[in-house]
């Protein structure tokens, strides 16, 4: 048993400042607690409320929709460039560009949050672009439109996670075996039918990997969310993060934030298991 | 392996292209930071007379050398305890695995899958009873708790694929468990241990959430959590805005370029890992 002092302080840390929070956010979540005064236990109340009222389902929503953006869209965009750069990958110029493309992956998400909120405003470049290419019909505050807020908080998160699903997925594309590629090409399959029966097959782990990575990134959004646009205009860009904090820290609802909190918790690990079942049965 | 000459051709536009991509948003605000403070240029225009005093004026009111400070103490305070605490986690469930070591993997990597918002605000609580709150010790500790399950999962993945033989002969010359662990593994481990120094160091860095909830003063912060505050000040003055992120990132762009390799590798084997 002397091996379990190894573990100790690892497991006293992570006792002390995550399960013990956890239980306790638990806890909170049965009571109406303002943080000061004594809580009123009210059973399952806040939990009713976040499954009813538009108000805590609205956030819930738009980190699905959040999903779309975060998770599907570069996972998708990811496979597509990093089949199409695998084959130059060894190149001095593909070394470059991996780590170019990794930058945004090492700045703090509210750097991304500023940054591109200066770009997706009215004088932004994003506009600019689209002046130049004959669309300046549709420039507008992207951040600030009620229509086109959330795709563009959207966008910010493509930005972050593009280049991390590429390279990833490209260094799983790297370990199949070139033999099948050749046998596919025996066979005359074109890059599409190769893409479906060598190299999706053969990336099958990274994809789960990137799609737990940027689904998590996704349902439990705050950084970007916060900087750019605070979760509006209105409650167009909610998402379970702001509304929280919102609750939470400004309007001291401790324990409605909590539920919201506990079914966030709850909702993440839905999504992701799921993905890790699919993506895991048959690697041991 | 044969590749075409359209598929290299293709390959390349799609690299330069997601470059720019990449690119782009930083010269963007580049370009923005060198206008004159306080007036409203568009996106991407050089400016008449570049203003490089901005960048001065930035570090100046950012309180940029005292923000370093601060997220330096963090960052001091959170690696090496979380390197220390892991690498021994990792020993004993990975190498000696105790008795109930799988269970103890599961415990710490649910925790991987724990949004950070799921428990901030008991900590919020915890922290004010314990009178740390507004201290930079508030960040410091429980992130210590959070980084566990990353820092055990990944030095658990190293010594799972040592080799038995190394541990055997260390035993039949009498080794003690800490003698095993001290003198013969950890030198082993120093590899992995790097890379997860990095990654720890960028993550607190970067931390935004608990610093903006648990530390008021903006220079007891972490850098993503001033930039949080200084984004809150100067909203309004975009030149002044963007020569402050610029500084600010800076610090992170240059450990980037100089330990580029280090770090892409670390971050990819961080997620796939196990």
């Amino acid at each position: 048993m002397a091996g379990w002092a190894f573990v100790v302080p690892a497991l006293v840390m992570y006792g002390l400042f995550v399960l013990q929070p956890l239980f306790l956010t638990i806890q909170y979540s049965f009571y109406d607690w303002d943080g000061v005064g004594p809580g009123e236990w009210v059973g399952l109340d806040n939990y009713v409320r976040v499954f009813t009222d538009p108000d805590l389902l609205g956030p819930i929503f738009n980190s699905f929709r959040l999903l779309i953006f975060f998770s599907v869209i570069p996972v998708t965009l990811g496979v597509v460039t990093a089949s199409l750069i695998h084959r130059i990958a060894s190149t001095r110029f593909g070394s470059v560009a991996t780590t170019v493309i990794f930058l945004p992956q090492v700045i703090p998400l509210v750097a991304s949050g500023i940054i591109w909120g200066w770009l997706l405003a009215r004088p932004g470049v994003v506009n600019q672009i689209l002046e130049t290419i004959g669309l300046g019909g549709i420039a507008r505050a992207w951040l600030g439109d009620f229509g086109t807020a959330l795709p563009a908080v959207g966008m910010i998160g493509i930005w972050v996670l593009l280049g991390f699903c590429t390279v990833l997925l490209q260094t799983g594309m790297a370990k199949i075996n070139p033999e099948l590629y050749e046998a596919a090409r025996l066979d005359g399959a074109g890059w599409w039918a190769e893409l479906r029966a060598v190299t999706l097959p053969g990336i099958k782990y990274e994809i789960g990997v990137c799609l737990t990575v940027t689904a998590i990134a996704a349902l439990a959004a705050f950084d970007i969310v916060y900087v750019s646009t605070g979760g509006g205009p209105g409650r167009s860009t909610q998402v379970p993060g702001i509304k929280i904090y919102i609750e939470a820290f400004l309007q001291r609802r401790v324990g409605l934030a909590s539920a919201l909190a506990v079914a966030l918790v709850v909702l993440v690990l839905a999504v992701i298991l799921p993905v890790q079942r699919l993506t895991r049965e048959d690697q041991t | 392996m044969i590749a075409t000459r359209t598929e290299k051709y293709i390959g390349h536009l799609f690299l330069a292209a997601l470059m720019l991509f990449t690119v782009l948003p930083f010269v963007s605000i580049f370009f923005t930071a060198l206008h004159p403070s306080g007036s409203l240029p568009s996106g991407l225009e050089w400016p008449d007379e570049p203003q490089w005093g901005n960048f001065v004026e930035a570090f100046r009111v950012a309180e940029m050398g005292e923000l370093v400070v601060s997220s330096s103490l963090i960052v001091i305070g959170v690696v090496p305890v979380s390197l220390a605490f892991s690498t021994m986690a990792g020993f004993a469930i990975g190498l000696l695995r105790i008795p109930g070591a799988r269970w103890l993997l599961l415990l710490f990597i649910f925790g991987l899958t724990l949004p950070f918002e799921g428990i901030v605000i008991p900590l919020y609580y915890l922290a004010r009873e314990i009178g740390i709150l507004n201290t930079r010790l508030a960040i410091v500790l429980p992130l210590i708790g959070l980084f566990m399950p990353f820092g055990v999962f990944w030095m658990r993945a190293h010594f799972a694929n040592m080799p038995n033989e190394i541990t055997e002969s260390a035993r039949v010359d009498g080794a003690s468990t800490w003698d095993l662990f001290r003198r013969i593994h950890l030198p082993l481990a120093r590899g992995p241990i790097a890379s997860l120094a990095i990654l720890l160091s960028i993550w607190t860095w970067n931390q935004f959430l608990l610093a903006l909830v648990l530390v008021e003063d903006p220079t007891q912060r972490t850098m993503a959590g001033a930039l949080g505050a200084f984004q809150g000040h100067y909203a309004t003055d975009i030149p002044l805005l963007c020569a402050g992120t610029i500084v600010i990132l800076l610090p992170t762009f240059v450990i980037f370029v100089v330990l580029q390799r280090q770090l892409v590798t670390a971050l990819l084997q961080g997620s796939v890992k196990g």
